[in-house]
């Protein structure tokens, strides 16, 4: 196979991108809750970069990737262990080493699996987690993938279209969250007590970092160094900058402020909406689905209080819903000399089956798997854990220390 | 003895030290306190979710004063803390019965 320096540079150079998208996940996450919780969410986020890597590597791939096993629901296990690392990925013509392939695929599970963490805040455990990480990466995010990204797949053969993920990552985290919420509970006091981010700026460094890594994450999905990478890249910019206007509109007609919380929120919205759409789409489709993607945000963010399922930081408004709103959207906004398919009722039904078997098979199986780990592990702390702050309980550390008055001694 | 306390809007702080210092008490103790009296909070407003914040930002400023002096610490507090707008604090004061310089042990008055 013909491998083109370029390409090579650019896809292992976004694969770090998209890594990095996750150390900012946990900025982003760890600024919006309370402060005695912060680091339980920033350790989530690092050891779901390990556990979720080593899956990958040894199992998830080649279900994601590997040669079908019949019908285009699963790869077999030709490729467990990263075996055969020079053959050309199952279905694709890729000018890349298939092991930069198997790489920026690997920081897409890891993003997945690490958004999963915003559902489960303040009363999730963390070796619970990440048993539930592990095993929720081979069952639910593999096929998915496959389904979707591998050309193999039927989803993929259906004609369904998703560049970089608003299928196998963004419906996928936002289905599963939900379920997870629902298997975790509510925390404690939730709705009524204050849970309030202690700390916006470290929300806004995280957004900051979220937003740059998506370029890996949406340009990077082209594969190559080429003209669709770079539609893919402007596209994202736009998006961004507009999902982040209309979340600020929206809110401040709702709540007469614009809020640092929106600003941040809306960027990531407009981020999630033009994730399926980044490389099919021109300029001023990727304007239009940012600003539908930030008004969904912001209108789905006030749905779990009318219905009443604690999904912490909110990964079905943000990830679900706009994910379901730019996969659609592409059904009707697909330029069809980049996508292959044009634009119409016909793709529009596609991406509509492709939103619904996502939803069902990430809620269900997300559903089945946490409560089992619910049951066997354990997934929930205790309350007396929760009430204390999972920093100093089960990680023993706090993260921050502004007094002087420590009483104390070594031992 | 009497202990003079006074709770203050924190923007105030440094008027009310120049006046106790022009008064001729030298050396007070300060704290950030969180409280609230007539005026209530804030609202705060995340992702929509409106929080109602009760507790307002605060200083007390505690000094312990000769038993002459205490009636006019009080005043000078009172009149350099004040904007006459809703929240500006509460000051009054107790009596102390002992006193301790812990440098040299002088005890009462001596301490002041």
């Amino acid at each position: 196979m013909h491998v083109d320096a370029g390409d090579t540079a650019w896809v292992l150079g976004s694969a770090a991108l998209v890594l990095f998208m996750t150390p900012g996940l946990a900025l982003f996450y760890g600024g919006m809750v309370r402060s005695k919780h912060v680091l339980a969410m920033m350790v989530q986020n690092l050891a779901t970069i390990a556990v979720v890597s080593v899956v990958w590597a040894v199992l998830a791939y080649s279900l994601a990737f590997g040669p079908d096993a019949g019908g285009g629901f699963i790869g077999t296990l030709h490729l467990a262990g990263l075996a055969h690392p020079t053959a050309q990925v199952p279905g694709f013509n890729l000018s890349i080493p298939p092991l930069a392939f198997a790489a920026f695929q690997m920081m897409f599970a890891v993003i997945t699996a690490a958004l999963l963490t915003g559902a489960g805040a303040d009363r999730m455990r963390f070796d619970g987690f990440l048993v539930f990480a592990s095993v929720w990466v081979l069952v639910v995010y593999a096929p998915i993938a496959h389904w979707v990204f591998s050309p193999e797949g039927w989803l993929f053969k259906r004609g369904v279209l998703d560049f970089a993920g608003g299928n196998v990552v963004e419906i996928d985290s936002g289905a599963s969250a939900l379920a997870l919420a629902f298997v975790l509970g509510r925390r404690r006091g939730w709705p009524r007590d204050v849970m309030a981010p202690h700390s916006l700026p470290l929300t806004v460094l995280g957004a900051g970092i979220l937003w740059f890594g998506w370029f890996g994450f949406n340009a990077g999905s082209a594969l190559a160094a080429n003209g669709v990478a770079a539609q893919a890249f402007v596209s994202t910019q736009l998006a961004a900058c507009t999902g982040l206007l209309g979340w600020l509109i929206v809110e401040k007609w709702r709540t007469g402020h614009a809020t640092t919380l929106g600003a941040a929120s809306g960027a990531v919205a407009g981020l999630v909406a033009i994730t399926p759409a980044a490389g099919y789409v021109n300029a001023m489709a990727a304007l239009l689905i940012g600003l539908l993607g930030g008004i969904t945000g912001v209108l789905a963010v006030a749905v779990k209080f009318k219905f009443r399922y604690d999904d912490s930081l909110d990964v079905v408004g943000v990830h679900g819903a706009c994910g379901v709103v730019g996969t659609l959207l592409l059904g009707l906004l697909a330029q069809s000399n980049v996508a292959g398919h044009g634009a119409g009722l016909h793709l529009l039904g596609e991406q509509a089956l492709a939103v619904v078997v996502t939803i069902a098979w990430a809620f269900t199986l997300t559903f089945v798997i946490a409560t089992v780990v619910q049951r066997t592990v354990g997934l929930r702390v205790s309350p007396e854990v929760e009430l204390e702050g999972l920093d100093t309980a089960v990680h023993a550390e706090s993260a921050y220390d502004f007094g002087n008055v420590r009483a104390g001694r070594i031992g | 003895m009497r202990l003079v306390t006074a709770i203050i809007k924190p923007f105030k702080l440094d008027d009310v030290k120049s006046a106790l210092e022009a008064f001729g008490v030298h050396g007070l103790t300060v704290s950030e306190v969180n409280g609230y009296g007539r005026q209530k909070g804030h609202t705060e407003v995340y992702r929509g979710a409106e929080y109602t914040v009760d507790f307002v930002p605060k200083v007390r400023l505690e000094v312990v004063v000769a038993d002459d002096d205490a009636a006019d610490v009080v005043d000078v507090i009172v009149k350099s803390a004040a904007t006459g707008q809703i929240g500006d604090g509460k000051v009054w004061s107790t009596p102390v019965d002992d006193l301790v310089r812990v440098r040299t042990g002088e005890r009462g008055p001596d301490a002041l």
